[in-house]
């Protein structure tokens, strides 16, 4: 079966620990996490966490599910494939020289990206974007030198008036088995 | 007026019910034990283990449907429990284990007998708990106690560090519970109720698989009500043997790897499979891909992640299975079902289980015959891990939930003794015998010193073969008969016992079998019966495993008796 990337997001309790019993979860059960980025959400006390995970649909299925009867998560949701507002952010620190520093700024410029740090040898850029958006400016800025990248990995978030929390969970699919 | 930590943990398990509880004290408990005789509602067994203890408090909560407490200092204590959990986690049994754990301010030092028993036994508990200060002590033991009995039980860890022991703080038990993010599914979904009614008024050959969730559930005779309106032969798990009458006339008894032909047969041309209550383990299905081949699949079950796990079902229903199978019932048209009911009749005496070839031997079946013959099957049977355990679930005909206590999930050697110690301390108004294996009970039987302690009457049959009879099963059958680290020498049984003022009788004739376990049952106290069996007998039915269940192997029909006792001193 094919596998796709899937976006779940999570509100959590913001407990110690609930990050362990997640992430524990995904190891248990086989799972490669891409990327999982974690924050406050908009209600005090809980937490919001956007896991990107590869796999099929039923084995990403049965992982929410199993997520979901963790005591400390109280709501999850598979918006895979729903329309979304998707982004991550990285800081790049690059090399650059009196002869690069203005081509690496009209670069930045060209990805609407922010200078944030300017040394004698370096330029931290600031990006924001989805993934391909970061990963084409990265390729452009390889040629120049790149010292150190940190990514935040993707938050997501449905498009629409309605939040998370007010949404209804849909009822579990039937899914016809093979007839050998 | 306020109270000290360990005040409140017994003031918290006397106001959940708990009356008896199995542990070890340690280090880390010594202001709990010191506290402890305030309270005299509560019953401490010391067990001589902590996994016994564990396994004591899986085997009471099974026997009773309350959940089972134990409790095991930090550090050696604490992992010593690990065992007892996962096998609680894996057959959904309601438990709170208690750990010790250092002071507050040795956490994280690696100080004496300091583990992190939370990080350890994160993937194999329902939830757990550190109780970092006396004041949430109360809220925290409430929760834990809901979680471990509703939805799907399981069991919940409270690590107490030692110095929130001797903290005080005042007492109110909450009589709410704040857990936005837990979930307990009730009802089905109306449309999946009526799309599975639906199938089953259209079925010529539907089948019931019932399993442990009907125990849980208190379910037996909604699942009876059921059956009986539409007249569906009922198959079993393992755990869920005794959720269904065993002499009613719609029973085929257990499926799956050593279940009986006739039942294995069922599932294979069942056109309509409504699997209640259980979530399709290995042992059960067989080859998942040859499973039930011409059956759609109703599949009823309380916890989501059940469904779809490891067979995808036609209709998914999540819910409690009692007020699932009262709907149900309601919906659905009576039936006959005559020509597949005289179908698995004829299957029925095809393959009969009962199938015991000629020995000059003692055979295991014989003995579990003469022992329900002797109860009645009135008996509460626990059994250790093996041959003597399928022995025991095919031969034993078990009539009400909770009499037929095993190791399921996990298939734990060692279960039998602590767990029927725990079955004997719940249920004292029943006969307990323990199943054994002389294997499966070398591994706890340490916990023979609390049976006598305690005064706990349980009743012992070790099915001695001198191996490690299920593992040189597979080596005879699938390994050319290389028997390699099977053969097993063990004590004098009787003499250990003996050792613990325990009576005794060793039994290697047949005849000898039913005055033994009358004399067994007339002794007031626990007694150990040491049943010398042929010992290369084999479990038939089984299917290979990787193999459908259609597959399955039968009793050869002239076997050649291997009698030649190994000597074991």
């Amino acid at each position: 079966m094919a596998t796709t990337k899937h976006t779940i997001v999570a509100i959590v309790h913001d407990r110690p620990g609930v990050l362990n019993r997640m992430v524990s979860l995904f190891r248990r059960r086989n799972f490669n996490i891409d990327s999982i980025a974690v924050g406050h959400s908009e209600v005090p006390h809980l937490s919001r966490v956007t896991v990107i995970v590869n796999g099929t649909t039923a084995m990403v299925e049965q992982v929410r599910k199993q997520l979901d009867k963790l005591i400390d998560v109280v709501k999850i949701f598979d918006i895979t494939g729903e329309k979304l507002t998707s982004r991550e952010l990285a800081l790049i620190k690059v090399k650059a020289t009196s002869s690069t520093r203005s081509e690496i700024l009209e670069v930045a410029d060209i990805f609407r990206a922010n200078i944030v740090d300017v040394a004698s040898d370096t330029l931290t850029i600031e990006i924001t974007g989805d993934e391909d958006k970061i990963d084409s400016m990265l390729k452009l800025l390889q040629g120049f030198g790149v010292r150190e990248i940190a990514r935040t990995g993707r938050v997501a978030m449905v498009r629409g008036s309605l939040g998370v929390m007010r949404r209804v969970e849909k009822p579990l699919k039937t899914r016809v088995r093979k007839q050998s | 007026m306020k109270k000290t930590g360990a005040q409140i943990i017994c003031e918290c398990l006397i106001a959940e019910g708990v009356d008896v509880m199995f542990g070890f004290p340690g280090g880390a408990l010594l202001p709990f034990y010191d506290t402890l005789p305030q309270y005299s509602q509560i019953r401490h067994i010391l067990t001589r283990h902590e996994q016994g203890a564990a396994h004591a408090a899986d085997g009471y909560a099974r026997a009773t449907g309350k959940v089972g407490v134990c409790m095991a200092t930090s550090g050696p204590g604490a992992t010593n429990l690990v065992t007892g959990i996962a096998n609680a986690y894996l057959d959904s049994v309601p438990m709170i284990a208690l750990t010790g754990q250092v002071a507050r301010h040795f956490i994280g030092k690696d100080a004496f007998q300091e583990i992190d028993i939370t990080g350890i036994t994160l993937p194999i508990t329902k939830h757990s708990y550190v109780a970092m200060d006396a004041p949430s002590l109360a809220a925290t033991f409430k929760e834990a106690f809901y979680i471990a009995r509703s939805g799907r039980p399981g069991p919940v860890l409270i690590d107490l560090p030692k110095d929130v022991m001797t903290d005080q703080a005042e007492f109110v038990y909450p009589e709410k519970l704040d857990l936005p993010g837990y979930k307990v599914p009730r009802q089905g979904h109306p449309t999946q109720l009526k799309n599975a009614a639906k199938l089953i008024n259209e079925a010529k050959q539907p089948l019931i698989v019932a399993g442990r969730g009907v125990i849980i559930s208190g379910a037996s005779e909604e699942l009876k009500d059921l059956a009986e309106k539409a007249q569906i032969p009922v198959i079993t798990t393992l755990l869920g043997i005794g959720c269904f009458p065993g002499g009613h006339i719609l029973n085929y008894g257990m499926a799956g790897m050593h279940g009986t032909g006739y039942a294995n047969k069922a599932l294979e041309n069942c056109d309509l499979l409504i699997a209640i209550g259980m979530r399709f383990d290995d042992r059960m299905t067989g080859k998942v891909s040859a499973f039930a081949p011409k059956a759609k699949i109703i599949h009823i079950d309380l916890d989501p992640a059940e469904i779809g796990k490891n067979v995808p079902a036609h209709v998914p229903i999540v819910g409690d299975v009692g007020a699932v199978l009262q709907m149900m019932q309601k919906m659905i048209e009576s039936n006959s079902h005559i020509d597949w009911i005289q179908q698995l009749e004829e299957w029925r005496k095809q393959h009969p289980l009962l199938d015991i070839h000629d020995s000059e031997g003692l055979l295991p079946q014989h003995i579990i015959h003469e022992l329900y013959e002797a109860t009645q099957g009135d008996a509460i049977v626990v059994t250790g891990v093996g041959q003597h355990q399928m022995w025991a679930a095919q031969h034993y005909t078990c009539h009400e939930p909770g009499s037929f206590i095993s190791s399921g999930g996990l298939g734990t050697m060692g279960f039998g003794l602590p767990a029927a110690m725990g079955a004997k301390v719940g249920r004292p108004d029943k006969t307990v015998w323990l199943v054994d294996g002389d294997g499966s009970l070398q591994m706890t039987i340490q916990e023979l010193a609390t049976l006598v302690q305690d005064n706990i009457a349980v009743k012992m049959a070790i099915l001695n073969n001198g191996y490690l009879g299920m593992v040189r099963q597979w080596q005879d059958l699938f390994y050319k008969k290389n028997y390699v680290a099977t053969p097993i020498s063990c004590p004098d049984f009787i003499k250990v016992a003996d050792a613990y003022s325990i009576p005794g009788l060793t039994v290697t004739k047949r005849e000898e079998v039913s005055p033994a376990i009358e004399q067994a049952m007339a002794y007031d106290g626990p007694f150990l019966i040491n049943f010398m069996i042929e010992p290369e007998e084999n479990v038939f039915p089984m299917v290979p495993p990787g193999a459908a269940n259609i597959e399955f192997i039968e009793q050869p029909k002239k076997e050649v008796s291997s009698w030649r006792r190994r000597s074991i001193q």
